[in-house]
């Protein structure tokens, strides 16, 4: 109460010359709004470094962006049904290779099939089926089943035990093992054994 | 994560892995680590497309796994990680000027693909090989084999953590997922493999005298009949190595501009020497006597051990440098790296606010505190200039206040307050803002070609018809109508349009080298 130097008479609680401002009333400006989105600089930027290395890496830089796009890590977004079917789609479809992670050996595959079958009189009309019904998109699993099955009646189980150190379980929900796009419909010879030459008739893409 | 981190991991996800991907990444790394289930149901995605994500994700080992108590498992985004990604042309250039075409090869499929077999690799990069060679020529696997056995060695590429062997897999159910370990004696094991072949040249269909269908084309490889001898050996690049490169080839050239090319080259030389007995994040390197510098040093360089000693006491003596000579040289890296965030702190200071700032701002920071009277002084800058310059590199958070309190009640009239440079927060503040200006250079370059797309697909579209008139042979005549279709005002409009996307993309570039430099001072001192 003793600072009042009288009412309504504006008063800084702290020495204002510290700050810069002399007694005078040379205050700036209120701030009324925000600043602005794009303030103006004082300073030109510093230009870019230039040179046969930074192009090179801008060269690649770009390269690998399109590259991207082609891979079939690269998930397309399911399109909405479109009203009117256009002719011109079924020409601009980009073919793109499939890519089912997972091991593709047998022998990495079998163990986490394995489980699932174990009774060889049921495994082996399973494959008198499937070869009667011939030719038809046969998925991998399949075959792999079929193959798997195929070894377990040949060998029984304890071989699949004896099977390579490095065995991955097979779970479809983690996966984490990698594959080569290109090895993944072809890669063990026996798969397609019997069947190749029908599959390659029905094979479109 | 900050929001600005969260925004550019967006924009890179999207980029190299479309939308789905990016939604299903982006809620991992603002939620932290969910289960499945949880997943889906919180970005309303089918689950069906939500295990594709995570597919695509963990294959890049961009999300990680665990299993929790009760079975369940929660998949982790790396944010850090996804960073990464900015800096891919780095590290496949960085190959390239190491191993040339091949290394760069390899380490490109690697990066393109997350994870590899060996086997797979090398079969790639000779058919990509072989292309580029002319014709009759092919690129042998013992080629490709020895540059990839090369970076194995040198560590830049590492296996991936594998699922233990166990030995009977049939004891009730298997976890529901595995927990994968690497031993750190098998990490740059290269398992022996006899790689025989060649490049394979892919046919293209005209030229091709079999005329085998384009449907058979995937099936044409026919190495594909022999199992894969390293199934579940995969392969990874290094990115720490990568880092430790790029931190090196830093420090030497600092070095030589602030000396000359002998003391980058002794420096350099000492580097290599502790790369690999170093471990990555140690803030020294191993200590080394002068004569193992001099038996080391490359062997165009004739120096007599005098004067090799002669250089070795002047960088040790250097104000700036970090040497320490203590009967042998250590490099102090956690000072190097320290020195070279102040020198990116300083030339944003300067290239922002003007020489004199920047002078103010070095002055600060050589004396740790000064008032503000002592700044006038000591810079030698009229008192309302130095003021106005404080109070905006204040502003920035640039410079830090620091109180001083001289009674209990804090009263400002009698506090002292003395300004100062906490290198470690500015830092954190400037690596914040090179985020975000990554963040708008992506976006500005996206909008830029979305505003011109009509016409980048127009001139794609007329391209594509002058290759294939070129192909079966047309006239001069016909090949100028075409061009044609692209009106002048059009072609500088695609000019313009390329230089812009060149420009923002070397920016995005650039500004990487910043945001690696920051960020390895971070981590360095954060491990202390």
């Amino acid at each position: 109460m003793a600072g009042n130097k009288g009412r309504g008479r504006a008063a800084y609680t702290f020495n204002i010359e510290a700050v810069g401002f002399s007694r005078g009333e040379k205050l700036p400006d209120v701030v009324l709004k925000p600043p602005p989105l794009f303030p103006d600089t004082d300073y030109k930027p510093v230009p870019l470094k230039t040179g046969e290395s930074e192009d090179y890496v801008l060269a690649l830089k770009q390269e690998l962006r399109e590259t991207v796009k082609r891979m079939p890590y690269f998930v397309e977004t399911p399109e909405e049904k479109q009203d009117i079917e256009r002719y011109s789609k079924r020409y601009m479809k980009v073919y793109k290779e499939e890519w089912i992670p997972g091991p593709k050996s047998k022998k990495a595959k079998d163990t986490g099939k394995g489980p699932s079958l174990t009774n060889p009189a049921d495994v082996l009309k399973k494959i008198e089926e499937l070869e009667k019904k011939g030719d038809g998109e046969k998925s991998d699993e399949e075959n792999e089943e079929k193959e798997g099955s195929k070894e377990k009646s040949k060998e029984g189980d304890d071989d699949e035990e004896d099977d390579a150190a490095e065995q991955e379980e097979y779970d479809e929900e983690e996966q984490e093992e990698e594959n080569d796009y290109i090895n993944s419909y072809f890669e063990d010879g026996d798969d397609f054994g019997v069947d190749s030459d029908d599959n390659m008739d029905e094979a479109t893409y | 994560m900050t929001q600005a981190e969260i925004k550019l991991c967006s924009l890179l996800l999207q980029e190299h892995f479309g939308e789905i991907v990016e939604k299903i990444g982006v809620h991992l790394i603002r939620t932290g680590s969910q289960p499945l289930r949880v997943i889906a149901h919180d970005t309303g995605t089918s689950l069906d497309q939500v295990k594709k994500a995570l597919c695509v994700l963990i294959q890049h080992n961009l999300v990680t796994y665990q299993v929790h108590k009760r079975g369940v498992v929660e998949y982790e985004a790396q944010c850090n990680r996804v960073l990464r990604m900015l800096r891919y042309p780095r590290y496949i250039y960085t190959a390239k000027t190491l191993y040339s075409d091949t290394g760069e090869l390899i380490v490109e499929e690697l990066l393109l693909n997350g994870k590899m077999t060996m086997s797979a690799v090398v079969k790639k990069v000779a058919d990509r090989l072989t292309e580029t060679m002319e014709d009759g020529k092919t690129m042998d696997y013992a080629e490709v084999s020895n540059t990839f056995v090369r970076l194995v060695d040198t560590h830049f590429v590492q296996r991936c953590p594998l699922v233990p062997a166990t030995e009977n897999s049939d004891t009730g159910p298997p976890p529901p997922a595995p927990t994968l370990v690497v031993s750190e004696k098998d990490m740059y094991l290269v398992p022996k493999l006899s790689l025989i072949g060649k490049g394979k040249r892919r046919r293209s269909s005209d030229e091709d005298a079999t005329g085998e269908p384009k449907a058979k084309r995937p099936k044409q490889t026919t190495d594909n009949k022999e199992p894969i001898p390293d199934d579940g050996i995969y392969w990874q690049a290094n990115l720490d190595r990568f880092h430790q490169h790029f931190r090196d080839q830093a420090i030497v050239s600092a070095v030589a501009n602030r000396m000359d090319q002998t003391s980058s080259e002794i420096v350099r030389t000492m580097l290599r020497m502790s790369e690999v007995t170093t471990p990555s994040g140690a803030p020294f390197t191993q200590p080394l006597s002068s004569n193992e510098i001099f038996r080391s040093l490359p062997v165009g360089y004739n120096i007599s051990k005098q004067v090799l000693d002669q250089y070795l006491t002047l960088l040790a003596d250097d104000p700036v440098s970090l040497f320490f000579f203590l009967f042998s040289f250590f490099y102090y890296l956690h000072k190097a790296l320290g020195s070279l965030a102040t020198a990116t702190l300083e030339s944003v200071v300067q290239e922002r606010f003007g020489s004199r700032c920047a002078r103010i701002f070095r002055l600060v920071l050589q004396k740790k505190h000064l008032e503000q009277k002592q700044v006038e002084d000591f810079a030698m800058i009229p008192a309302k200039e130095a003021k106005d310059m404080l109070y905006k590199m204040l502003s920035e958070n640039f410079i830090s206040l620091q109180e001083i309190p001289k009674t209990p009640d804090h009263a400002p009239s009698r506090t002292f307050y003395l300004y100062t440079v906490n290198i470690l927060s500015a830092a954190r503040m400037l690596l914040h803002r090179c985020y975000k200006s990554v963040a708008n250079l992506i976006e500005r370059r996206q909008f830029e070609t979305k505003e011109n797309k009509r016409l980048l697909e127009k001139s794609q579209r007329v391209e594509a018809i002058i290759a294939s008139m070129q192909a079966t042979g047309a006239e001069e005549a016909q090949l100028q109508e075409i061009e044609e279709m692209i009106t002048a005002p059009e072609r500088q409009q695609l000019e313009t349009l390329k230089r812009n996307v060149n420009k923002l993309d070397a920016c995005e570039i650039q500004v990487d080298e910043t945001i690696f430099l920051l960020e390895s001072y971070i981590e360095s001192t954060m491990k202390r």
